[in-house]
């Protein structure tokens, strides 16, 4: 069984690369960009066939290791 | 009094520690991550340096290594833990202290010597400088910008719990003294037992007059005395 994590700094939390590459988009003269956010994404595949199993061990990895809960959010997608 | 400096595939600041350490009569050991025992330590010392090469976060794989788990039990009974630069963000991510370092607010590596303010020297790294004397120590990082939840910033103002602030020359702790964007310009901060220290800056490297100044000295005569 297949996961996508896709790991995001907070909301509240300051992203200077994302604000960066933002920038550097709108000078590049898109004007319809908005808020432009970076994170990380990995995809990890498990020995699992419960998917709902599957999915809490996910979770295991996002707290123990992955994620750094105090400045960053997930979220987990089956792929 | 014995110290231990703990080695990772990456640290790099390990030997000017270990050269500090014992140039001021510390009997010091170096441990290798995959060490499964710690010797017997008064001090431990987490050195600066890029451990498994920032993989994942700065400091996050170190914080899951065989011998931190040691140095986190040795550290809940009351041992000094310093760590410095990385050592400081292994020390976050493992929980021992609390917050995060982010990347650095310009985006830039910054290597240059920086001011510090002793705001308070109450504790067993400070106590040999002068409280709100100002020294120079150097900085070498890339993520060092130090961010908390109000409500810790709080507990760690009102609990004393932040030794160094950057300050420009005169002392005074503002926005163009803050070479990182950290929060209050917190170059440092304890656990509430005050037997944990992580600190971005390097005291290490100024220990000498030969190649540096010699602010750092006092950090370490503080611990042995």
């Amino acid at each position: 069984m297949r996961f996508a994590v896709i790991i995001t700094l907070k909301k509240d939390v300051l992203d200077p690369q994302g604000k960066v590459v933002e920038q550097t988009l709108q000078s590049m003269g898109i004007n319809s960009l908005k808020n432009l956010r970076q994170g990380k994404y990995i995809e990890i595949d498990l020995n699992e066939s419960d998917e709902k199993k599957a999915h809490n061990i996910i979770e295991e990895m996002c707290k123990k290791l992955l994620v750094n809960l105090i400045i960053e959010e997930y979220t987990i997608r089956k792929i | 009094m014995n110290s231990s400096v703990i080695v990772f595939p990456g640290s790099n600041c390990d030997r000017d520690v270990a050269t500090a350490l014992t140039n001021l009569q510390f009997k010091n050991k170096m441990v290798w991550h995959k060490d499964s025992e710690l010797p017997k330590s008064d001090l431990i010392v987490i050195p600066g340096g890029f451990s498994y090469g920032d993989y994942l976060r700065s400091g996050a794989i170190a914080a899951k290594s065989n011998i931190l788990k040691e140095v986190i039990k040795a550290a809940n009974s009351g041992c000094l833990v310093l760590g410095i630069c990385n050592g400081f963000q292994i020390l976050i991510e493992t929980g021992l202290l609390q917050g995060a370092l982010l990347r650095n607010k310009n985006l830039k590596f910054v290597s240059k010597d920086i001011n510090l303010k002793i705001i308070n020297n109450e504790n067993k790294f400070c106590n040999n400088y002068k409280k709100n004397s100002v020294i120079s120590l150097n900085i070498a990082h890339n993520e060092g910008n130090y961010f908390t939840q109000k409500d810790h910033l709080k507990e760690l103002e009102d609990n004393n719990l932040i030794p160094f602030k950057y300050c420009d020359v005169e002392g005074s702790i503002n926005e163009s003294s803050n070479p990182n964007g950290s929060l209050n310009n917190i170059a440092g901060i304890l656990n509430n037992n005050k037997n944990i220290l992580g600190m971005m800056p390097h005291p290490e490297r100024m220990v000498d007059n030969l190649i540096s100044n010699s602010n750092g000295i006092e950090l370490f005569t503080s611990i042995l005395s």
